[in-house]
């Protein structure tokens, strides 16, 4: 399962996992965009479900997961890259509305949680199963204006380390990885002034996650970072 | 026995009425307690259906219950006429006559084909939905909810009828003996050298609320055991290890799983009801909920111990105060559970409740 698979980095992971024979559901508050990914992965003879939810709305987590269960079997990755930035553009924290701060952490934090708490128990029961947690340099750094985002992405790496903690003696695996800067739809809504050449592909950055995901040299509880690219503005 | 009327809270003490067909005895203890009643090499297998939403309303005359879904993806359902889950299914009203190609609407873009009428029952119908895949899922999941009981203070949420290892949603009603099993008492269980194993078993409706459509229950139930856990447990049987089941679900697929003399793994539906006369062929221990005389879990139950224990030790359990139906308290009978140290243990109970 891939959230946040209708463009971008998920979308790039979607492709490249269905590539490596995955049977994926994709998940995504933009269904149209979602068939699309879907329709190309059939396309190229593999199997994707689009199932449209949004991970910061507790009452979508257990259809989701039912529904996504129902389709494939029992869930054997999940990948969290569903994210949420918050308004654009970025704010001081003194300029954040408590609301805004809320629905970032409801999507970033609190939506990952709910839905490996759904999904990880049955993982735990089988011994069997990879988490990977999407985070970013902002969970290590304090760049003004990222407040929201940055302290959801710092609660997101350690929400990694804890299922680690607690699953690793039932076979089951969690990390975080940060992907570096990506030329995507969410970077341009950061930082509109980027040099988009500068940045990396997300098609060509998906390829090096998959493999993370299918090396068992990773050790669960890791945070791993693709690359260290220069601090933000 | 009083049913649960809602879900347990976190922190509320859940009962475990153990069960010795050995020492004829029985004696009050707390879910957390089941670790100890386990030995290294035994193994406990748990029914890891997720519970469907499984009550579908087409229009205030009609709710439809899924019963089970079909190798052709065809669902067999159970017609209910007026009334909601306050009103007992056996007052509900009678549902609408609906003739072969009957279309159904059940909202939020769910649409089904009445394809056949039982020949027994006008109540039983065999549906087809219209959707296909992720988008059939994504409607039913957002037109249904579980089906609900009238024994209930307030309406069941799908959260409140999963189990916490609950993965494909493939059984239409709780498998509701995993539902006090938490992952602390799971985990303590496996660091004693209990191997934690399950199999999926399409546990059916429990009540069509019409004695005569209720004799015919359970409908073939579709289960699957690996291939993979049926070596494992075979394994944990040679060297002396028990199978404690989890659930009535779990015995009858074990059991119909072991028809030919050996467990072998594999999906298959089964019929099959246990009752005193059946000899276990796998299944040495079980924990379940609490059922009373007369009912087929209870038959069930028998398979494990006499019926006079179980009347006995159930008879207590009505005393003391124990609660029944699905989210009721616990029971474990297991030969050889207790010792002279649990004499009294019931007499304690007896006095705090």
């Amino acid at each position: 399962m891939v959230t946040g698979a209708s463009r971008g980095l998920g979308e790039a992971l979607a492709l490249e996992l269905a590539r490596q024979g995955a049977r994926l559901v994709l998940v995504s508050r933009h269904l149209a965009g979602l068939e699309t990914v879907v329709g190309r992965i059939r396309d190229a003879g593999g199997e994707a479900h689009a199932l449209e939810a949004d991970i910061g709305a507790k009452a979508d987590i257990y259809p989701l997961a039912g529904a996504a269960a129902a389709l494939v079997g029992p869930i054997d990755l999940l990948v969290h890259n569903a994210s949420e930035l918050g308004p654009t553009p970025l704010r001081l924290l003194l300029d954040t509305e408590c609301e805004d701060f809320e629905r970032v952490l409801e999507v970033n934090v609190l939506g990952p949680f709910r839905l490996s708490r759904v999904i990880a128990g049955s993982m735990a029961l089988r011994e069997r199963g990879t988490i990977v947690h999407v985070t970013s340099d902002a969970s290590v750094n304090a760049y003004a204006h990222w407040g929201a985002y940055s302290v959801s992405k710092a609660a997101l790496d350690h929400l990694s380390r804890l299922w680690a903690a607690e699953l690793a003696e039932r076979g089951v695996r969690s990390f975080s990885v940060d992907p570096g800067e990506m030329d995507t739809e969410m970077h341009r809504a950061a930082l509109p002034d980027a040099d988009r050449a500068a940045l990396a592909r997300p098609e060509l950055v998906a390829p090096r996650i998959v493999q993370l995901i299918r090396s068992t040299s990773v050790a669960s509880g890791v945070r791993i970072e693709l690359d260290s690219l220069g601090a933000r503005s | 026995m009083k049913p649960a009327t809602r879900p347990r809270i976190r922190g509320e003490q859940e009962r475990l009425l153990v069960i010795d067909p050995v020492r004829g005895g029985f004696a009050d203890y707390q879910i957390e307690d089941l670790p100890q009643f386990l030995a290294p090499g035994d193994a406990l297998v748990l029914n890891d259906a997720a519970t469907l939403p499984a009550s579908l309303r087409a229009g205030p005359e009609l709710e439809l219950r899924l019963m089970s879904q079909l190798d052709d993806g065809t669902w067999l359902a159970l017609c209910l006429g007026r009334g909601d889950y306050r009103v007992p299914t056996e007052e509900r009203g009678a549902p609408p006559a609906l003739a072969e190609g009957a279309a159904l609407a059940f909202g939020h873009g769910l649409t089904a084909r009445v394809r056949a009428i039982d020949v027994h029952s006008p109540r039983l119908l065999y549906i087809e939905f219209e959707q296909r895949g992720g988008e059939l899922w994504q409607a039913l999941y957002r037109a249904a909810v579980p089906i609900q009981y009238a024994y209930l203070r307030a309406p069941l949420a799908l959260w409140d009828v999963q189990n916490v290892y609950a993965g494909r949603p493939w059984a239409v009603e709780l498998p509701s003996a995993g539902k006090p099993l938490r992952f602390e008492t799971l985990f303590r269980i496996a660091a004693r050298g209990v191997t934690l194993a399950s199999l999926t078993h399409a546990a059916g409706l429990s009540s069509t609320g019409d004695p005569t459509l209720d004799a015919r229950l359970p409908v073939a139930e579709r289960y699957e055991l690996s291939h993979e856990t049926a070596t494992r447990l075979l394994a944990a049987k040679e060297r002396g290890g028990r199978i404690v089941a989890v659930g009535t679900s779990v015995t009858r697929a074990l059991e119909a799983a072991s028809m030919s003399g050996t467990l072998r793994g594999g999906t298959r539906h089964t019929e099959l009801l246990l009752d005193g006369a059946s000899i276990l062929r796998t299944c040495d221990a079980l924990l379940t909920g609490l059922h009373e005389p007369g009912t087929s879990h209870f038959a069930l139950l028998e398979a494990y111990a006499p019926r006079a224990l179980l009347e006995s030790a159930f008879g207590h359990a009505q005393r003391a105060g124990y609660l029944k139906h699905e989210f009721g308290d616990s029971c474990l009978i297991l030969r050889g559970s207790l010792d002279s140290s649990d004499a009294g243990r019931t007499l304690e109970w007896r006095q705090a409740g």
